[in-house]
């Protein structure tokens, strides 16, 4: 336990040289099953519509001519200049779908964030508080469950019941067709392009139309809260300090919120991060749900059109977005919990 | 030798294993046969599908007559019909078949390669064993979803739509999740004392592995593999719900049902969407429920047995 070896910006430096090899091997692995594996990408997405010649120039101009080794070397080297190629079926680059559809994905994670911790921070407090009861019980088995429930299924039901009990509540899309028309693109983020224009109505619809696809993603990912908060106030509740607390005559009430539940949020954070992966698959199977104009619902529609060019491109991004992600996770959790930096 | 000494260890174990769940006590008990029971269920619908169903799994008419479109429970049709004008009933129970035939084998495939390559990587060691480690950290990096949509989109060229590339597009989410307990387990044992008394005695690596590791470093397996057909059920209905899973005229696919049944859903008909869905959480529940139970069960740190009284012969002094 020497202090160099223990020091955050020594971690940290550590921490980012190791990305490269991360994202060499993930970037091989997609190259490997998306590239070599298959047949010919360019007739699989467009050989019923186009003549050989046409096919063949379609092939080159994809560079699918030459050998695998070149193509993989202009691979990485196209994804370190942020080049993920263009679309076969409809010629969109891929970094355009990005820009445009990213913003749908993005509001869609962060208010199921929203709701997932609304939702399982208090019912793991309660659920650990009150360790083996029967509301307890009761809460654990809400967890199993909503891991159990297919996403989609809660999702359909949940449009079920509001066609039913509230008509007129908006259940697919993520704006009314008028909102999309008057609302101007600028930062390619619909919720943030409405509060910019200033367009209250326009904002409200919006958001009218955020609550069902986020919250039920937000149900997904508050069974892992549950679990995480309902353990970490157990483990609190058992500390020395709290004992310390409790024999202080500090009231039960006070001794949980203040000193058992503070510390048990803690790892909450950073597990919160390391749920990127449960994240990303929710949302793909939320935005076909609801018909979300995001990354998901585009990676679905490209893997139907059979488009290799644009499943790779799309796919790349997600295997970067998943090594920065579990390196901003990673230093965070080092800036927290002086444990970490070993 | 008729039968090989591994083999007869291996009954032995279930045996074994079998004994010590039925001796456990309290809710670890309870969780396990519950989730038996349901599972058992399922396997059954799963086994007599021909004679449970009263139809077939793409059949939309009967005598002639064409089945109606979407409609409620009634005579003739136990939980109506769907937008396809199968019979939802038989497409569930029809349903349970290819989930378990999918299940079985994408769980057993999986554990298969894991075990195999972790107990090969961890005993040997090297770059070898580098070398695997890194491409299943990233493999496991991976969202098991995308994966997934990876794979069977490559297999569709490959061999089309059908109950194995379904299996085989969840295989290769799963194997990771062997291979890291296998390859840690091993790197443990293979400095143990017998380990080493069977190398000085000559024992070649293969029968090191086969004979001396196998049997010790996959105790955790069944667990795993539990808790990986829970999974691995939820993922093959989130494909088959993308549209990416199993044509409707191959097999029964409880998450394509529920793709068609979204329109339904909007125009505010539940019931195509009740069923299949229901059937999805039950099952994977189930599963779950085996696979604590099984770890609560295994794990001697988390057992409690149960008491069994014991009638202690009388003291002679106090017999009359």
């Amino acid at each position: 336990m020497s202090p160099a070896s223990g020091s955050l910006p020594r971690y940290i430096a550590v921490r980012l040289l190791l990305v490269l090899p991360m994202m060499w091997v993930l970037l091989t692995m997609v190259f490997l099953l998306l590239r070599v594996a298959p047949g010919d990408p360019v007739t699989a997405a467009v050989g019923d519509k186009l003549g050989p010649e046409e096919l063949a120039a379609r092939r080159a101009a994809l560079g699918l001519d030459r050998p695998l080794v070149v193509q993989y070397l202009e691979y990485l080297g196209d994804v370190a200049r942020f080049d993920f190629g263009a679309t076969i079926s409809d010629r969109r680059p891929v970094l355009d779908i990005i820009a445009n559809q990213g913003g749908a994905t993005l509001t869609l994670t962060l208010g199921a964030f929203l709701f997932a911790c609304a939702i399982g921070i208090p019912l793991g407090r309660l659920a650990g508080r009150r360790r083996d009861s029967a509301l307890d019980a009761g809460i654990r088995l809400v967890g199993v469950v909503s891991y159990a429930a297919p996403i989609f299924w809660v999702g359909i039901m949940l449009v079920g019941l509001v066609v039913a009990y509230v008509p007129g509540w908006p259940t697919f899309g993520i704006a009314d067709s008028e909102t999309l028309y008057y609302v101007p693109d600028r930062t390619g983020i619909l919720l943030l392009d409405a509060l910019l224009a200033n367009d209250g109505v326009s904002l409200v619809d919006i958001l009218q139309h955020h609550v069902l696809p986020c919250f039920t993603l937000g149900l997904l990912l508050s069974g892992v809260i549950i679990r995480l908060v309902r353990i970490n106030v157990i483990r609190a509740l058992d500390e020395d300090y709290v004992e310390a607390a409790r024999a202080r005559g500090i009231p039960e009430r006070r001794v949980v919120r203040r000193h058992a539940f503070r510390n048990a949020l803690v790892p909450v954070i950073t597990v919160i991060g390391l749920q990127f992966a449960l994240t990303l698959s929710g949302a793909i199977l939320t935005e076909r749900t609801f018909n979300w104009p995001g990354l998901g619902n585009e990676l679905v529609t490209y893997v139907t059109a059979r488009d290799y060019v644009a499943v790779q491109g799309l796919v790349t991004f997600f295997a970067l977005a998943i090594v920065v992600v579990s390196v901003l996770v990673d230093i965070l959790n080092a800036l927290v919990d002086p444990r970490v930096r070993y | 030798m008729s039968t090989p000494a591994h083999r007869r260890r291996t009954g032995g174990r279930v045996r074994a294993t079998a004994r010590r769940a039925w001796r456990t006590e309290g809710l670890a008990r309870w969780i396990l046969l519950v989730g038996l029971v349901v599972t058992t269920v399922f396997v059954l619908f799963a086994l007599f599908a021909p004679w449970i169903a009263p139809y077939g799994f793409d059949q939309n008419s009967s005598d002639g007559v064409r089945f109606p479109k979407t409609s409620g429970p009634g005579p003739g049709h136990l939980l109506g019909t769907n937008d396809q004008f199968y019979d939802i009933f038989s497409r569930v129970v029809w349903g349970a078949r290819t989930a378990v035939l999918v299940v079985v084998l994408s769980v057993v495939l999986s554990a298969v390669i894991g075990v195999l390559l972790g107990l090969v990587s961890g005993y040997l060691g090297g770059w070898f064993d580098r070398i695997t480690v890194f491409l299943m950290d990233a493999l496991y990096s991976f969202p098991s979803l995308l994966l997934a949509i990876v794979f069977s989109f490559m297999l569709r060229e490959r061999i089309g739509g059908s109950i194995l590339a379904a299996a085989l597009s969840l295989t290769a989410i799963y194997i990771p999740q062997y291979f890291r307990v296998v390859r840690n387990t091993t790197v443990a044992a293979r400095q143990a004392t017998y380990v080493e008394a069977a190398e000085a005695l000559g024992a070649r690596p293969i029968t090191v592995m086969r004979r001396y590791l196998l049997p010790n470093v996959t105790s955790s397996v069944p667990v795993i593999g539990t808790l990986n057909a829970a999974d691995a059920l939820g993922t093959l209905a989130a494909l088959g719900f993308l549209g990416l899973g199993i044509p409707p005229n191959e097999a029964a696919d409880w998450g394509y049902d529920l793709s068609r049944a979204l329109d339904d859903v909007a125009a505010g008909d539940l019931g195509p969407a009740l069923w299949p869905g229901l059937a999805i959480i039950l099952l994977v529940t189930a599963l779950t429920l085996v696979g604590e139970g099984l770890s609560e069960t295994l794990n001697p740190t988390l057992r409690r047995p149960r008491r069994t009284a014991v009638v202690l012969p009388a003291r002679p002094e106090e017999a009359p």
